[in-house]
């Protein structure tokens, strides 16, 4: 089966940049024709990831494979780490610092909002060490 | 009627194979080739900015003429209110609209009184809670067509009514029916328009089958000699014939729309790479609670249409001094909560896929796999000297079997180089040296 296979350098320190790694995975799926729920799945999950990336890394890099059936993505980080997962899937909870949050993000609902929009994720972190996420999108998937 | 009808078309003898308007086209509709602009059909949503760009005027809308009207017994004037923005020290449309009767229409029924029952309509669609939020405004016909080939996701957020042409041309036919006796085929109703997509909204309407207006007049066309009716007229010929106010007038510049709606949660953009902006933030959720998206192709609104004369910001000031003592509202619905089925669409706004690769997923995956392998050999300049807006447009021009690499100019100077070469090396060794 073909593979459409994706790499991203998340740059960590220009904020003004996130975003274009996902931008890009959205722009390439409707070129492929896919199909459009998806593409708004993938493209939400993947920037709120992206996004977190850049705030809480300093960057990391995003893999995306994409073939008929699904979009998996993997962002990867070598952060901080995510301390208490459960705690960071709560709405609400944030670590985010203010001058971030000044710009609107920080409200606590990136994981969730990963985790509602992906049909899988799993989040794989070491404290002091980093983080890596890992969502798949089916095609054809009827949540949401 | 054509499958692809577009005002927006090419004067072959004026162009000169730059690359101003492929640059600037929103769908990449348009490639040089054999040293003139070509526009491809089926992706091409008539919003006008090539013609806004091009410095040699090589490209025009297609429109109708004044002459159109002898086909008609009884003729009627349908201005944009984008028109009363044109002329100045304007405090009274009726001076507008008694000079569009001088030239030669039988009545006029102003676009901007159709306007005002579109956004109590609106209105009433919301307060029903039916729609998806955010409503996006389907008022532009060239976002409608953007959207539709390039945010297939939002295809349902686009508010399926009816503009206020379409309306103002079905209560010109009702009423002029009414009044003459004549049979609808005898009465033929002119949208005087600030720009080509509305042109071609008529000949290839969205939503409906078939437009209830049979012509479109450029501002432009008319300008000259309606606003030489206009100067001679004495104050004593002047007709009642305004009936719309400051919200029906407001249409014409952007934000008149989502203001009508008289709610706080809107947002209007105006200028096609604005409108396409705020479209991928409303697709990836970013913009959130928002109820209304007023969105306009053109800078300023439908004052800033290409068919219009005057520079949209001194059009907009013209409006506001016009506006100034109009009531807020001259035309309402009948009472109730439901809106007249005329005003609605008749079906759901569909996605037009012209912009993917191919039907089958599996082929699209490969031929993007293609395309990324040309576009790394290519300089990546974006020079536009092949035709193509930028070399990623150009490796898949190549990979759909379009163009041939050879077509970028620096590939084929690497070929030559690598051919000469490859001559001189024939001719340093394996060849045998001429004796003389």
């Amino acid at each position: 089966m073909s593979m459409l296979k994706l790499h991203y350098i998340v740059p960590g320190d220009d904020f003004t940049r996130a975003g274009e790694a996902s931008g890009d995975v959205k722009h390439k799926l409707k070129k492929l024709g896919y199909n459009p729920t998806a593409i708004r799945r993938v493209a939400i999950a993947m920037y709120e990831g992206e996004i977190n990336m850049v705030i809480h890394a300093g960057g990391g890099e995003a893999f995306v494979e994409v073939d008929p059936e699904k979009v998996e993505i993997v962002l990867v980080d070598k952060g901080p780490g995510i301390a208490d997962v459960s705690k960071a899937m709560q709405e609400g909870w944030s670590t985010a610092p203010d001058n971030v949050r000044s710009l609107g993000f920080g409200a606590g609902m990136g994981l969730p909002n990963m985790k509602k929009y992906s049909d899988e994720m799993t989040i794989d972190s070491v404290v002091g060490e980093g983080t890596t996420l890992k969502m798949i999108i089916y095609a054809q998937s009827t949540k949401l | 009627m054509d499958k692809f009808f577009h005002s927006v078309t090419l004067d072959e003898s004026k162009c000169v194979g730059c690359t101003n308007c492929i640059k600037r086209c929103p769908t990449e509709a348009i490639r040089v080739r054999n040293g003139k602009a070509v526009i491809t059909s089926e992706r091409c949503i008539d919003c006008g900015e090539c013609i806004r760009v091009c410095p040699h005027h090589a490209k025009r809308a297609k429109h109708d003429h004044l002459s159109m009207l002898d086909r008609f017994t009884y003729k009627i004037a349908l201005p944009a209110p984008s028109l009363y923005g044109q002329f100045n020290n304007l405090d009274d449309q009726d001076y507008v609209l008694t000079g569009l009767k001088k030239l030669g229409f039988d009545d006029v029924v102003e676009v901007s009184g159709a306007a005002e029952l579109v956004s109590e309509a609106t209105r009433r669609l919301m307060d029903a809670g039916k729609l998806k939020r955010p409503v996006i405004s389907s008022a532009c016909p060239a976002i409608v067509r953007l959207i539709r080939v390039r945010f297939p996701d939002l295809c349902d957020h686009v508010l399926p009514l009816l503009s206020p042409m379409e309306t103002a041309a079905t209560i010109a036919k009702q009423e002029a029916m009414k009044k003459t006796g004549l049979p609808e085929e005898e009465i033929g109703c002119f949208f005087i328009t600030p720009c080509p997509a509305k042109v071609t909204d008529i000949r290839m309407p969205i939503g409906i089958e078939r437009s209830k207006v049979d012509g479109a007049i450029a501002i432009s066309e008319i300008f000259p000699q309606l606003s030489n009716k206009m100067d001679k007229l004495h104050p004593d010929e002047l007709e009642p014939l305004s009936n719309s106010g400051i919200i029906g007038v407001s249409w014409a510049t952007s934000g008149g729309e989502s203001s009508a709606l008289l709610k706080e949660r809107y947002l209007a953009a105006d200028g096609i790479e604005n409108v396409i902006r705020v479209l991928e933030e409303i697709e990836d959720e970013r913009i959130g609670e928002l109820d209304f998206i007023e969105l306009n192709a053109c800078t300023g609104g439908c004052v800033g249409g290409v068919l219009c004369v005057e520079n949209p910001y001194v059009a907009v000031a013209r409006l506001q001094r016009l506006r100034r003592y109009l009531p807020v509202s001259q035309n309402h619905l009948e009472s109730g909560e439901s809106v007249p089925e005329d005003m609605n669409w008749e079906g759901e706004l569909e996605f037009s896929n012209v912009l993917t690769l191919s039907d089958d997923l599996a082929r699209a995956m490969e031929m993007m796999m293609e395309i990324d392998e040309v576009e790394a050999s290519l300089p990546g300049l974006d020079c536009g000297a092949c035709g193509a807006p930028t070399c990623r447009a150009f490796a898949e021009d190549v990979v759909r079997g379009n163009s041939q690499k050879a077509d970028c100019i620096f590939v084929l100077r690497k070929q030559i180089q690598q051919f000469a070469d490859s001559i001189s090396n024939l001719d340093g060794g394996i060849l045998p040296k001429d004796p003389d």
